[in-house]
């Protein structure tokens, strides 16, 4: 009983962290579920068909080619501009500081619902009615990312100890140097987890995307569509295969990190 | 002595610091020039094209001659009624977004402090390895994990015959297609943007102030509220504004686990978009929950005391 | 202050003060009316100093005296709002860090954690293209005894290995000046005593020029062959370190560097080898040489260890100072020595500090005694000067 109260909150704290996988696990399963119906959504039996036969639906794969392309693009562009935002932010001196904080925070602030349907009235005020589609997706999915980017990128450096450069320069290294040898790689894993972050909410958005998409079909929109009449089960196996590709890089990055730390013991 | 004179110029370097006044150099971190306008300009640029500029595109929108559409154009005739019209029409998905919204996020924070004070406190040397697990199932798509959610709550699955088995639900009962499965899945869906904050924010208390309340005769429940609640505080504003925003705006979950009686605000205003190509309309609307947001996220936040996470 | 700076002109040095442009010492660092200003704080006010070649040379202060301030402008990190520095006869006053053949040890070490040791100490020799990177490393790890730990990273040592890094990476550039920013800070007390001996080892070793920074007076001493007291941007007083505390020119030297009774006296003679100050009545003479006031008043100084205590009415030491009346207030034994506090008549607590050699007895409190000291150990300073200035607090180790 006492070893019961003592672990209480660690027990109740697994347990809702138990509840968050409970989706996922049945997505896992039902990537290997054998379905008597499309519409009737339960487990009748095991297959490796959904896995080995990933395209039969070619819309599917379509569209998650173009989320993609679509989240790799915005995850380049976003963290580029992200990045060197973060830097001007920390390191340089500029007017208007706190209008830019609040330029930057409030993307992250409003409804994506909001966000979608200004995005939306821009492009239609502006003419551009006709031509929704990859590159105002494109367009917003960086406008969305950018804010993620800055924030992180900005985190990591400003918890970065400035006198590491100044001891690079202490040591014959040039401005030039003391970035590329000292300040990148420091600040590298926070890019990085800045541009996973930007790739997920990317590949991940539907609300924003939905309204400026025009014709074209995303993964998520995709789903969205079959959702009403029917799913075909290699949904599941794209969502497995995204929570093992996620699983892979956080875990990985984990171990990495606890080798490098590992004290002397 | 001068001692506390002396060491403030050399500790600028704190970031959160505002920008020093012009007769003051620049502390020693931040260099002057033209270099932080161009690093800035792409990315400020940008934000400022495609989301202050669309922002008040929206405004004109919303203030656009009703009787126009978006293949004749509209005309601007200030039309305010735009306004009226749509808070007589869509009130009601208005308001239960704003109910559903709260409700999530006063499961999320339950269920969040929860979970975010295990990792903190008690998970030891699995502390990363549990914020990782957090952070894990939320990289797989929304849509995806809300269709399993869907599945998990169907009519002849496991949770609803055993709820009905245990008579919490009636024999014909359902989670499917009612408020409940709604707000579940909101939950579920915004709770890492709880836990998150939380943590950050319970990481940071020392652990020595706990064991020195306890020492200072408080008992662990008074501890908590006296010592760890006040110290997380920053956290939980963070944390609820984060759940409680986003859930607002979501449709997904009130479309795929709802019925249209669980219509939500954003589901509302998309389909005024795409369907009924009622741009004005569609422009209150939004206009109109944005206000709402910004609204009650200032008086939560003046309230809360914690103004400076704005 | 103005005061403070009169009392770091009267120090012997080979250039005279007021002029900057005045030829450095040939072949050593050396500043001259050097200021460095924050906004409006200043926090090093026309500082002079010379730092001969292979010397040892300590800047003690409390915090916010300028010295982090002045050892960041000889490294470059700062550069000073007006003034020159020199090194070897070259003006580095503007020159960037890497353009200047200094080195430093940062007070958190500010190792590379992305760098693994080896790393970290050949960084400034694949800097400036050096050649046989490799086997020098190997060397100079070996010399601080780290060799074996070449491929770990920093978080992996423990906090001494990390401060003999820190102290490889600077030193094997071979720099003509090493600056060593409160290296010790991080360690605990026995392992600082041991960085201490060695650190002054290496620096016998090598020759070099090195200046060192520090709140700890005691550190100062043990290290350096000359310690600069710095206080409020100013250099307070210089010399070795046995001068120092022997001789302090200023209440915050006599303060700082250890304890002092300082008791308000009025001058009554002054002869060509002696002052006369009357103390509260009682006349004692203090060396010319050790009279730093050319005022009609002055605080007569006297150390703890240097005070005698006896029986009231015995002779304690025929030639000194002696003073009769006092009560002991307060007695604190510590094993080697016992500590007095003592009230004389005229109200002040006078510390003495009587080593346990079993000669006298251990007085208890209550007792009516007499102190005494002889004339040579005492000193006088300005009155003008707080008694208080430099006083420690709780010492911060």
């Amino acid at each position: 009983m006492a070893w019961l109260r003592r672990n209480l909150v660690l027990i109740l704290g697994i347990a809702v962290l138990v509840y968050t996988f409970v989706p996922i696990f049945v997505v896992v399963l039902m990537s290997f579920n054998d379905p008597a119906s499309r519409l009737i959504y339960s487990f009748d039996g095991f297959t490796l068909h959904n896995w080995l036969n990933l395209c039969e639906d070619p819309s599917m794969c379509s569209a998650l080619g173009r989320s993609v392309q679509i989240g790799l693009l915005s995850t380049v562009v976003s963290t580029i501009l992200g990045t060197m935002a973060a830097f001007a932010l920390v390191r340089h001196d500029f007017r208007g500081r706190s209008a830019t904080n609040l330029l930057i925070f409030l993307p992250m602030a409003a409804p994506e619902i909001v966000l979608g349907s200004s995005l939306l009235a821009l492009f239609v005020g502006a003419g551009f009615a006709g031509q929704l589609g990859f590159w105002t997706i494109l367009i917003a999915h960086i406008m969305f990312c950018l804010s993620f980017v800055v924030v992180t990128v900005r985190a990591r450096l400003a918890g970065l100890d400035d006198t590491l450069e100044q001891a690079a320069m202490d040591l014959y290294a040039t401005p030039q140097q003391t970035f590329w040898r000292v300040t990148f790689p420091l600040v590298f894993p926070g890019i990085l987890g800045a541009a996973l972050l930007s790739f997920s909410l990317s590949f991940d958005d539907f609300i924003v995307t939905n309204l400026n998409a025009g014709q074209t079909t995303t993964f998520p929109m995709y789903v969205w569509g079959v959702a009403q009449r029917g799913v075909p089960m290699q949904v599941n196996v794209v969502g497995t295969i995204m929570f093992l590709i996620s699983v892979v890089i956080v875990v990985g990055g984990e171990v990495v990190s606890r080798r490098r730390s590992r004290a002397l013991a | 002595m001068t001692s506390t004179a002396g060491v403030a110029p050399l500790a600028e370097t704190d970031v959160t610091q505002p920008s020093a006044p012009d007769d003051v150099p620049p502390p020693s971190g931040r260099k002057r020039g033209r270099i932080g306008y161009l690093l800035l300009l792409p990315g400020l640029a940008w934000l400022a094209v495609f989301f202050v500029v669309p922002f008040y595109s929206l405004l004109a929108t919303s203030l656009f001659d009703p009787s126009g559409s978006d293949t004749r154009g509209y005309d601007m005739t200030y039309h305010v009624a735009n306004y009226w019209n749509v808070l007589q029409d869509y009130w009601q998905p208005l308001l239960r977004s704003l109910w559903y919204g709260a409700l999530a996020t006063a499961f999320c924070l339950v269920l969040g402090y929860v979970l975010a004070y295990a990792i903190a406190f008690k998970a030891g040397r699995w502390k990363n390895l549990m914020l990782v697990l957090v952070i894990a199932p939320f990289f797989t798509s929304f849509l995806v994990r809300t269709l399993s959610w869907k599945l998990i709550l169907a009519d002849d699955g496991f949770v609803v015959n055993t709820l009905q088995f245990l008579h919490v639900l009636g024999d014909d009962g359902r989670l499917l297609a009612t408020p409940v499965a709604v707000v579940a899945g909101l939950t579920y869906n915004f709770l890492p943007f709880m836990v998150l904050p939380l943590f950050a924010s319970l990481d940071k208390i020392d652990g020595r102030l706990i064991e020195a309340a306890s020492d200072l005769y408080a008992n662990p429940v008074v501890g908590f509220f006296k010592v760890t609640w006040p110290l997380s505080l920053p956290g939980v504003v963070s944390g609820t504004l984060l759940t409680f925003i986003p859930s607002v705006g979501d449709y997904i979950n009130a479309q795929l686990l709802g019925s249209p009686n669980q219509r939500m605000v954003g589901s509302v205003i998309q389909s005024l978009f795409t369907d009924a190509n009622d741009y004005p309309a569609a422009g209150a609307l939004s206009v109109i929950l944005m206000a709402i947001i910004v609204a009650m996220v200032l008086v939560y936040v003046r309230r809360a005391g914690t103004e400076e996470l704005l | 202050m103005s005061q403070a700076a009169e009392t770091t002109r009267g120090h012997e040095r080979p250039a005279p003060p007021g002029e900057p442009s005045a030829a450095p010492s040939s072949d050593g660092l050396s500043l001259r009316a050097v200021t460095k200003s924050f906004g409006g704080f200043h926090a090093v006010r026309s500082l002079d100093l010379d730092v001969p070649r292979g010397s040892f040379i300590a800047l003690l202060g409390p915090s916010g005296c300028g010295k982090t301030t002045t050892l960041r402008m000889v490294a470059g990190l700062e550069v000073p709002t007006s003034g020159t520095i020199t090194l070897a006869g070259q003006d580095i006053t503007r020159l960037k860090p890497y353009q200047r053949p200094v080195n430093t040890v940062f007070q958190s070490y500010a190792l590379f954690p992305h760098l693994d040791i080896f790393e970290n100490v050949a960084f400034g020799l694949r800097r400036r293209k050096a050649k046989d990177v490799d086997a020098t490393v190997r060397q100079m790890l070996d010399l601080v005894e780290l060799g074996s730990q070449a491929r770990k990273r920093p978080a992996q040592l423990s906090g001494g290995q990390q401060q003999r890094v820190a102290l490889a990476r600077a030193l094997i550039n071979n720099p003509e000046v090493l600056l060593l920013d409160e290296p010790l800070g991080a360690l605990d007390l026995k392992l600082r005593r041991s960085m201490q001996v060695e650190i002054k080892r290496i620096q016998t070793d090598v020759g070099r020029t090195f200046v060192h920074v520090t709140h700890d007076q005691e550190e100062a001493m043990t290290m350096a062959d000359t310690v600069a007291v710095m206080n409020a941007g100013v250099i307070e007083q210089m010399g070795a370190p046995a001068e120092l505390y022997e001789n302090p020119r200023s209440t915050f030297v006599a303060n700082f560097l250890g304890q002092s009774n300082l008791i308000a006296g009025r001058v009554v003679s002054r002869s060509a080898d002696v002052v006369t100050v009357d103390m509260h009545g009682i006349q004692v003479s203090v060396p010319a040489a050790r009279s730093h006031t050319d005022g009609d008043g002055g605080w007569v100084g006297i150390r703890p260890e240097k005070v005698l205590i006896g029986e009231a009415g015995s002779q304690l030491d025929a030639p000194g100072n002696t003073i009769p009346g006092g009560v002991v207030s307060d007695v604190s034994f510590v094993g080697v020595s016992t500590q007095y506090l003592v009230r004389m008549p005229w109200g002040q607590e006078l510390q003495v500090f009587s080593q346990n050699t079993g000669r006298t007895r251990i007085f208890e409190t209550g007792d009516q005694v007499e102190l005494s000291w002889r004339p040579e150990y005492a000193f006088l300073l300005d009155a003008a000067q707080d008694a208080s200035a430099g006083a420690q607090r709780a010492d911060s180790d």
